[in-house]
């Protein structure tokens, strides 16, 4: 008897249940894409961690008249500015307020128009109408102007810069979300799913919305570069980081007057910036897959 | 005067329910779909009743409203465009159609269950078996986690899933269409239901694991006491399952007698037909000519009897006016070839 319960043990021990995020992280593993995506934020990570530590504000502050517009060498990585100061040092400096607003930005843009998306998709009639007139006249105003009312309404700062990015993504995410959901609330398994009397919210986010993640996915990726320029033109407007604070955006904006004399001020922050955008949109892509169960092997 | 027929049918059935043991009851259920230009009767006047343990058999070929039947059960028709009309549908005592959304929610899962047509994309794909099936345990026992995926798993043994541990934590397109149909059984029978609604449940699976899976479901009514609503186009099912047998034609109830009867001596020149179907496959093509020869526009119903154009048995009486309901020993049928029978004996 207690040897057949034991036996019984072994079996379901042997089928025991693989966690789910271990088994997404054991598929974006195995897509090459994806390492690579993650292996470049990776590195920015460690880049702003190594700035939180060893890059003190004199460091990026000091201005050295004698070294003004140095080209690229051993001792300054990226060359230095028109005020002497290190790039390299500047650039990985800025990377907590380039990442902030990146990850920020499009985290707002993701949950809120996506909440907001589905509601509407799913329940559609005048909740449909409400959420869209508003998306619609959200997505009217140009994003800048809304930006800068946001940040003029919240006062400019790192954070209200992030939230008024934000602000300006949601409507895009919005109507991603409800085109998402129209495809995926006809599926048999909702009906099902009713049928077994899930709650309309709990059918939204256990049946609905993990079906409809992919293109939202996609585009998330997709907005993060848009963000980190958006932010920099807010930035360059004087909505946002003030000017000396070497967020990446600021960096190119700041330094387009000398673009022909010492066009590194200008390549190197494009360049980190087309890297963030890239690995996120590897990782995106690799996440997509990832977590499709169907796409399994 | 034929509307007043149905209504009288109607209110005798409506005196004898004070019965215990009747589970489902569905009276003079009138559902319509409202489009832009116009109303398709789905369902228009069925009734029926349905005991503990017993089984009911919904026929009719595509489109008679069989579905629309089951989930105006569920209190599920699609709205828009769907509107339940008229009549009372009754499920363990409690009245469905005048119920709140949340007291519904307890309901559905519970004390109803359904099976679909469709096994595999009746799963959602993105969790695992396991998963779906403590779902339902999680919602309606509010056992936790572990205990209701224990549950979960002896339910895949009852069904007779093959390797039942492996299959909890597959995914649905990891198994073959009859496996999915028995994790369907599972989880729809996993709250010990009083109603099982299955809605042509083997549809989709072929011809063995057909069998199986209503030998299966039929083991599990005896086991669990459950009350089965079958819909079902295949006389050959109905007969294997039902006690009684509701035929449906274009929304409206054609016959409803014991399955013996209907298959001894079926009264509705419809069952007939149906009938045939089944008994003389060779002469399937030739019978489906006739079949087809007409096939019933739901927007325009036409005056009289639904089945006229397609009936052998036509009279000028069938194109004018619609059919009383006909009792006759041991059942009902909407038909004027025995209303001019009854007319006869009383002259």
């Amino acid at each position: 008897m207690s040897s057949n319960v034991k036996a019984q043990v072994a079996v379901s021990r042997q089928y025991e249940k693989e966690n789910r995020t271990l088994a997404v992280w054991r598929r974006l593993r195995s897509n090459p894409g994806a390492v690579v995506g993650l292996i470049i934020l990776a590195a920015m990570v460690l880049m702003m961690i190594y700035s939180f530590l060893f890059i003190s504000y004199q460091d990026i502050y000091t201005i050295n008249s004698k070294n003004r517009f140095a080209p690229p060498s051993s001792q300054h990585l990226f060359g230095t500015d028109e005020s002497g100061r290190d790039l390299a040092k500047r650039i990985a400096y800025g990377s907590r307020y380039s990442l902030a607003v990146a990850f920020g930005a499009v985290a707002i843009g993701v949950i809120v128009g996506t909440f907001f998306g589905a509601i509407a998709g799913y329940f559609g009639g005048w909740v449909d109408n409400l959420i869209m007139r508003i998306s619609d006249i959200m997505s009217s105003i140009p994003s800048t102007l809304l930006g800068m009312v946001i940040v003029t309404i919240l006062g400019p700062n790192l954070l209200n810069l992030l939230i008024a990015v934000g602000v300006t993504n949601i409507a895009g995410f919005i109507r991603m979300a409800r085109a998402s959901v129209l495809t995926t609330k006809n599926n048999e398994y909702v009906e099902a799913a009713r049928a077994i009397g899930m709650s309309e919210f709990r059918i939204i986010f256990t049946q609905v919305l993990p079906n409809s993640l992919s293109p939202l996915i996609v585009t998330a990726t997709a907005r993060m570069a848009t963000s980190i320029l958006a932010a920099a033109g807010l930035s360059f407007l004087g909505f946002g980081i003030a000017a000396p604070r070497p967020e990446w955006g600021a960096l190119i904006s700041g330094s387009r007057n000398f673009i022909t004399y010492a066009p590194h001020l200008c390549t190197f922050p494009g360049l980190f910036i087309m890297l963030l955008a890239f690995a996120c949109a590897l990782l995106g892509d690799g996440l997509r897959d990832a977590l499709d169960p169907k796409l399994k092997k | 005067m034929s509307n007043k027929a149905i209504e009288t049918a109607g209110s005798q059935q409506a005196v004898i329910t004070n019965n215990e043991d009747i589970v489902l009851e569905v009276q003079d259920l009138v559902v319509h779909y409202v489009l832009k230009k116009s109303v398709v009767e789905a369902v228009n006047g069925v009734s029926f009743k349905l005991k503990k343990k017993r089984a009911i058999g919904l026929v009719g070929e595509t489109g008679a409203g069989k579905t629309t039947t089951a989930l105006a059960i569920m209190n599920l028709v699609p709205d828009p465009p769907g509107v339940i009309k008229n009549g009372k549908i009754t499920v363990c005592g409690k009245d469905m159609l005048s119920m709140k959304p949340h007291q519904l929610e307890k309901i559905r899962g519970k004390d109803i269950s359904m099976i679909f047509q469709e096994p595999v994309s009746c799963l959602n794909p993105f969790l695992t078996v396991g998963e779906q099936i403590s779902e339902v345990i999680r919602l309606h026992r509010g056992a936790d986690k572990k205990s209701a995926a224990q549950e979960a798993l002896e339910m895949l043994k009852l069904v007779r899933i093959s390797s039942p541990e492996k299959r909890m934590n597959q995914y649905p397109h990891e198994l073959s269409g009859g496996m999915c149909q028995r994790v369907m059984i599972a989880m729809a029978l996993a709250s010990r239901p009083s109603l099982l609604i299955a809605d042509e449940p083997t549809t989709a699976l072929d011809v063995t694991v057909q069998a199986q899976i209503l030998e299966l479901i039929k083991d599990l009514k005896n086991k669990l006491g459950t009350a089965i609503l079958l819909i079902s186009h295949d006389m050959g099912v109905i007969a294997e399952m039902a006690q009684r047998v509701l035929v449906i034609y274009a929304g409206k109830a054609m016959e409803y007698a014991d399955v013996r009867s209907i298959f001894k001596k079926p009264r509705h020149p419809y069952t007939v037909d149906l009938l045939k179907c089944v008994q003389r496959t060779e002469q399937l093509f030739r019978r489906q000519i006739n079949l087809n020869k007409a096939v019933l526009d739901p927007v325009n119903v036409p005056l009289g009897c639904r089945f006229h154009f397609r009936c052998p048995d036509v009279k000028d009486i069938c194109i004018l006016e619609e059919p009383p309901i006909i009792d006759f020993d041991g059942g009902k049928v909407r038909c004027w070839k025995y209303a001019e029978e009854l007319k006869g004996e009383r002259a």
